[in-house]
């Protein structure tokens, strides 16, 4: 078995403003995933959604707001998964509601320290 | 030294024999072998220390053994329990004198310990036993002891199980057990476990083991295969007195004990429901609710409120709160949404087989068959019959010759007479249905 840390990205938008029943059917919908994931034992560490807007320091203590406001795509959060191979990893993530939404998700396998 | 198992495994048997015993003093005997027992062996082995602890036990024994004696011919004391701490105290004091070698390494130590008082003070008060007994259960549930080894110690130290009791708790002989207890005790020993209440900073990490072992104890008795029902109940009552010892103690009154008795009180809600007038397993949809404990019920709802108290969400309060879902019969899309989403934190936190399987049933009670199929296929628990019990459940109406074939499955993979009437049963369906 192997980590992968799955990484979600979408399309960086305002969030628009939802009721509190479409927050939830989202939130369920991502519970089933992780869920069914921990279901079949292949989940390492649930992970994190992250706020849209966050800073990046560059070399010189140059702090900008980013991340990166010229590339479309923000990172919506990560999940990390114990599977066997690259082909699992992307079996398991296939089920991934970022998908549903435009975005996508980067795999990649852990190189332990 | 007669060996305490003398006398509790004779209480069920023997004692109901004698003829001079009247139906109250035939109630009243195995009630005080189980409770009293572990009392005074709490106390004397605290009194000893843990490497002394076959000493303390036999002590209690050997108590037993002059009561049952005594009581036969001239009848029970008014004061029963009086009358054993008496003797307990006695046979106690007898023993320093009586062994040269206990005398001089222990008995010097508590002489001295009491201000040079010649009397050995053996404090039976309530709270000197209570106290005791919590104490033994942390020394007990060391997490040096291997769990089955812990479960095995506190049934017989602080439940008054008799060895046998415990080999049909864990279907196996009586050698087996009494191995595994010598070895454990021997761990103790040897790893110098105290009987203290760890350092207040610490009792949050040893309380885990302690809950651990309370949970599996709990387990045990409510999934045990074991066909002697009382058996099985009386491990899940002591797991609840012996949580209930820890709720009641101001430095052990944390969420997760709290959690873990709701969790106990409402599986416990379901004990006159479970087993019909032959003794066999009525499954949960098929049980008579009007005979579920309402009194349990709303102390587990109690409890789960104490546990609700405070940041610590633990696989307790998870699992307190699926259960409280379950003293809901009706089957509405609200329970079952509920239910999924406790089982889906439950994986998060620990993975199980068991979770894994009632989530996907949950799953398809809350989404939708299909789904749960889809889901289920990925489990690959194909040494389980429960997985394919499962299978076999969603594929009903959607596939009744899948369905048939798994459960199937589930029949050649089972292993106890209740399962696999269970299965048969769903089998036999089929063929009446074509």
């Amino acid at each position: 078995m192997k980590d992968f840390l799955l990484i979600f990205r979408s399309e960086y938008k305002e969030v628009p403003q939802r009721t509190e029943e479409e927050a939830k059917a989202i939130t369920k919908k991502w519970m089933d995933w992780v869920g069914g994931i921990a279901a079949q034992n292949k989940l390492t560490d649930r992970g994190n959604r992250l706020f849209n807007t966050g800073k990046v320091l560059k070399s010189g203590n140059v702090v900008t707001n980013g991340p990166y406001t010229e590339i479309k795509e923000s990172i919506g959060g990560y999940t990390m998964i114990k599977v066997g191979s690259y082909e699992e990893a992307i079996e398991v993530a296939k089920g991934c509601p970022i998908l549903s939404v435009g975005g996508n998700v980067e795999i990649r396998e852990v190189s332990p320290m | 030294m007669q060996n305490a198992d003398i006398c509790c495994d004779c209480h069920r048997s023997t004692i109901i024999g004698q003829r001079d015993f009247t139906m109250q003093q035939q109630e009243l005997i195995p009630h005080l072998f189980r409770t009293e027992f572990t009392k005074i062996t709490s106390v004397l082995c605290k009194l000893f220390g843990i490497e002394h602890i076959e000493i303390a036990e036999d002590i209690a024994g050997e108590t037993f053994l002059t009561a049952l004696e005594t009581w036969t011919y001239k009848g029970i004391p008014e004061n029963p329990v009086a009358w054993l701490y008496t003797v307990a105290k006695n046979k106690a004091k007898n023993y320093f004198q009586r062994n040269a070698v206990f005398t001089q390494k222990i008995a010097k130590q508590l002489l001295q310990a009491e201000n040079e008082n010649p009397e050995i003070d053996i404090d039976l008060s309530e709270k000197n036993i209570t106290d005791s007994q919590l104490q033994m259960l942390f020394a007990l549930c060391h997490p040096s002891i291997p769990a089955e080894a812990q479960i095995g110690l506190s049934l017989r130290i602080l439940c008054g199980f008799g060895i046998d009791e415990i080999a049909n708790a864990f279907l196996t002989n009586k050698e087996t057990i009494n191995k595994r207890l010598f070895r454990a005790k021997e761990k103790l020993r040897t790893e110098h476990v105290k009987i203290e209440f760890p350092d207040i900073t610490e009792i949050p990490k040893r309380l885990e083991t302690v809950l651990t072992t309370l949970y599996l104890l709990f387990n045990e008795g409510y999934y045990s295969e074991s066909q002697d029902s009382i058996v099985r109940e009386d491990l899940c009552l002591e797991a609840m007195r012996l949580t209930y010892l820890l709720a009641e103690n101001k430095q052990t009154n944390l969420p997760e004990v709290n959690a873990l008795l709701s969790l106990m009180c409402f599986h416990a809600s379901r004990f006159p429901a479970r087993k019909n007038a032959n003794g066999e397993i009525i499954l949960y949809q098929d049980q008579d609710e009007t005979l579920w404990d309402e009194e349990l019920i709303t102390k587990g709802m109690y409890f789960l409120n104490e546990a609700s108290k405070g940041n610590t969400i633990t696989k307790y309060h998870i699992e307190a709160g699926i259960a409280f879902w379950h003293t809901k019969k009706s089957d509405t899309k609200q329970k079952w949404l509920a239910i999924l989403q406790l089982y889906n934190e439950l994986l998060i936190i620990e993975y199980s087989p068991i979770a894994a399987l009632n989530r996907t049933y949950a799953l398809s009670k809350a989404n939708s068959k299909e789904e749960a199929i889809t889901e289920a296929e990925k489990l690959n628990l194909t040494d389980n019959h429960f997985y394919f019990t499962l299978l076999g459940e969603l594929y009903k109406s959607v596939d009744n010759k899948k369905a048939k074939m798994n459960f199937e499955k589930a029949l050649a993979l089972a292993k106890t007479k209740a399962d696999k009437q269970v299965i048969q049963a769903n089998i036999d369906k089929f063929e009446v249905n074509g």
